[in-house]
């Protein structure tokens, strides 16, 4: 048969890679930056634009979506091609999503240090972003499966339907959190409220890491790892095992996020059954990767590229070990909050994301430049420093996170908490926090070293644009000898269709009750919507990215509740957040939960708390916010506030929006009048005025239907 | 907003275990057919990302050769 003639195009893939390493090194900058501000908050540096609420979510946005996102994007479009011997698609395609995906991130990076933000875990960004994201998915998954489709291989090897997967599912998970009910350009309010938010959040964020992190990189390790140790995999029989089983149970595990949170207690136990579940076929995974290399392991101790792979595959293999066991309510109780799901994510994100990364560069540039590694010495120094980096930085956020959650639940023998104040376990553990950013910055230097590695490859070699390569035309076939899935993986659209349904059955089981059904989410008469004054403060709270730090979700323990609540020994219920559009539970407790905060102080230290957090509580770590003082609340924008929120459910009445800032302006006014007795003065427009009206207003609701239940049995007396 | 839209849902309990169950259905099915497989189709599946410079053939082909 006459072979077709065709190239391989690598320039994608190096713009891709240069991408990958600049961003990796900018987002471990950010990451570890906002690690010293956690110990030293001069670090915040007094403005708006840097303090840790705004740029935690950059560092956490930049190392997933630009770091290991455009690595993924290099690794899917070199192992593509080759796997189905043919040149991409279409080069206009692949070019419009690298340029496309850049200017999201740029976007990003403009966007959140301003506090545009909706304030949810991984997706931050504001709409328009949300829809220039959608755009390019589309761009991406219309040239895959284009390219899929003029394919010169009849099957469809392992790693592309990891591909597959990823597409399908990134694309329902982000369409399905990301529906928002726009109030200005850059400012949404999330369609869903309270505990269905937090449900539909989760669903997104652990599948945003299932299909984000994992599954793309499962791919690239089905094709990298083979060619590193040049042998086949170990069995292709667990990859099918493993892909199938994967995301089937990958999409239900969500709920472990919620656990003791106000969630029904079914949907909670789905979640935990899932997760466990979720063990075998990561493990499968795992197993088959590290088998790979049986009879090999010598070649270990040589080669850089297999030394970062082993490293990635063993981390894979412990946090999908760690995250079922978190998933457990007796291991969640200690662990949730704290820094031991810090320390979680990053054998995650350091060790399987990062360390693949390394070796997948490390392997590729070589080859596309057609030349050597620059130095074996460096490369070898960067594994050393990397792996130390990870011990550096996971052992003492292991040690942080127990120590501080069981000083959070230590009672003494007279029944009272011993740390009473939040701010002693704080102070306890900003040693581990020393340590951890000595871990980052090991880490970051090993990425310095190996972009100068990668740079002097690059120039000792050529680049290769576009490689030569030859195959025979695919010879359409319709009997089909090896079965089910041998027939299954020669049809790449059926084979699409039946990973959404996969995927689909885990969504739909946990959202349509949770949605329907009145009875999972009871209501409380004496909770109402916020005033527009506590929403402006609600609005800033999202602004400065409070959510980072401070949880809004008092969990039903004893310890809990005697810390945030001693005098209303409430824990949060599900009907307090029934207009909260997004809901603010947060995922970890730098500072102490502030469900209940309403009432617990006077104004006038909030006012100061807020001016100079350190004078007021000494040792805290709080950033100051000055400018909250100086601008003044943006009153124009109250009326499509209040209208936007009617739309999706809040019961303003109608007409509302046009009285709303006279009440903004009484109440904000009182406010003023009131901090004056006390001896500060202060414009009633100020933000800050905004931001202590809703820092009071939490809590305020279920005390006062206690306060109604009170009045109403003493009445029947 | 479609919220509410019923008042109760009996035995909501029984989702969860209807959807395990197709899972675990499913879950046989795979290890039936994995273990059914032919070999010969296994084995070049798995080569492949090491048999890029080689010609390809259908599998079929190649199965047939043999």
């Amino acid at each position: 048969m006459e072979l077709d003639k065709f190239s391989y195009d690598n320039k994608i893939v190096k713009a891709f890679i240069i991408a990958t390493v600049i961003f990796g090194l900018v987002g471990m900058l950010v990451g570890l930056t906002i690690a010293l501000q956690l110990v030293w908050p001069v670090f915040n540096f007094e403005l708006q634009y840097t303090t840790f609420g705004r740029i935690r979510p950059l560092h956490t946005n930049a190392v997933i979506f630009a770091f290991v996102g455009n690595a993924m994007f290099a690794g899917v479009y070199y192992s593509m091609q080759r796997l189905l011997k043919t040149r991409m698609y279409s080069d206009t395609l692949s070019w419009i999503h690298f340029w496309g995906w850049q200017l999201i991130i740029l976007a990003a990076a403009i966007t959140l240090p301003l506090g545009l933000t909706t304030s949810k875990e991984y997706a931050e960004l504001e709409w328009p972003i949300d829809i220039a994201i959608t755009l390019i998915w589309v761009v991406f998954g219309w040239n895959m499966i284009g390219t899929i489709l003029r394919r010169r291989e009849q099957h469809m090897y392992v790693a592309i339907w990891f591909y597959i997967a990823t597409f399908v599912t990134v694309a329902v998970l982000h369409i399905v959190n990301s529906f928002e009910m726009p109030v200005s350009l850059f400012k949404s309010y999330s369609w869903y409220a309270g505990v269905q938010d937090a449900l539909v959040q989760w669903w997104y964020g652990h599948n945003a890491v299932a299909f984000f992190l994992t599954t793309p990189y499962l791919g690239m390790m089905y094709y990298f790892l083979p060619k590193a140790a040049n042998r086949p995999v170990y069995s292709y029989r667990l990859s099918i095992i493993h892909f199938w089983s994967l995301i089937f149970i990958y999409i239900w595990a969500g709920p472990h996020h919620l656990l003791y949170s106000t969630l029904p207690d079914w949907a909670q136990s789905l979640g935990t059954v899932f997760s466990i579940m979720l063990i075998a076929p990561s493990w499968g995974g795992m197993l088959n990767g590290l088998m790979t290399l049986r009879g090999a392991w010598d070649r270990v101790r040589e080669d850089v590229v297999l030394k970062f792979m082993v490293v990635a595959v063993t981390a894979y293999g412990m946090a999908t070990l760690e995250g079922p066991l978190l998933s457990l309510k007796n291991v969640n109780a200690i662990a949730h909050f704290t820094d031991w799901i810090v320390a979680h994510v990053h054998v995650g994100g350091l060790g399987w994301n990062g360390f693949l990364i390394f070796g997948m560069l490390y392997w590729l540039v070589p080859r596309m430049w057609n030349t050597k590694i620059w130095s074996p010495k460096l490369a070898n120094f960067h594994f050393w420093i990397g792996t130390l980096g990870i011990i550096f930085y996971a052992l003492p956020m292991y040690i942080s996170g127990v120590t501080q959650s069981l000083m959070w639940k230590e009672f003494n023998p007279e029944g009272f908490l011993v740390y009473k104040n939040f701010l002693e376990t704080t102070v306890q553990i900003l040693p581990m926090h020393m340590l951890r950013a000595f871990g980052g910055l090991l880490y970051l230097t090993g990425a310095i070293v190996m972009t100068y590695n990668l740079v002097k490859t690059a120039y000792a070699g050529s680049f290769v644009a576009n490689e030569a390569a030859e195959a025979a035309p695919l010879v359409k076939t319709e009997s089909s000898s090896g079965g089910w899935h041998h027939w299954l993986e020669s049809k790449p659209v059926l084979f699409s269709a039946l990973a959404l349904v996969s995927i689909l059955i885990g969504g739909i089981v946990e959202m349509v009750p949770t949605f329907l059904i009145k009875s999972n989410v009871p209501t409380i008469s004496s909770v109402k919507p916020y005033t527009p004054l506590e929403l402006h403060g609600r609005d800033i709270y999202i602004r400065e990215g409070c959510v980072s730090c401070h949880s809004q979700l008092v969990r039903p323990f004893r310890s809990e509740v005697e810390r945030y609540d001693p005098l209303g020994g409430e824990y949060s219920k599900s009907g307090e957040y029934v207009y909260d559009h997004p809901f603010l539970w947060g995922s970890k407790r730098t500072g102490p939960d502030l469900h209940r905060l309403g009432g617990k102080y006077s104004d006038s230290w909030h006012y100061n708390h807020m001016l100079a957090p350190d004078a007021v509580s000494t040792g805290s770590i709080m950033p100051a916010y000055p400018w909250l003082f100086e601008q003044a609340i943006d009153k124009t924008t109250t009326a499509a506030k209040i209208k936007a929120l009617r739309t999706i459910g809040v019961p303003y009445e109608e007409g509302y929006e046009s009285r709303a800032n006279d009440d903004l302006d009484m109440q904000a006014r009182r406010m003023a009048e009131n901090l004056q007795l006390e001896g500060i003065e202060v414009e009633p427009d100020a933000e800050i005025i905004a931001l202590i009206a809703y820092l009071q207003r939490l809590g305020k609701d279920i005390k006062a239907s206690k306060t109604a239940d009170n009045t109403l049995s003493t009445g029947n007396q | 907003m479609y919220k509410n839209v019923l008042q109760q849902i009996e035995n909501v309990q029984v989702w969860p275990i209807i959807s395990f169950v197709i899972f675990f259905l499913f879950f046989l099915f795979l290890l039936w057919y994995v273990f059914t497989a032919d070999k010969r189709f296994i084995r070049y599946m798995k080569e492949m990302p090491l048999n890029e410079k080689n010609n390809t053939q259908s599998v079929n082909e190649k199965t047939s050769n043999t």
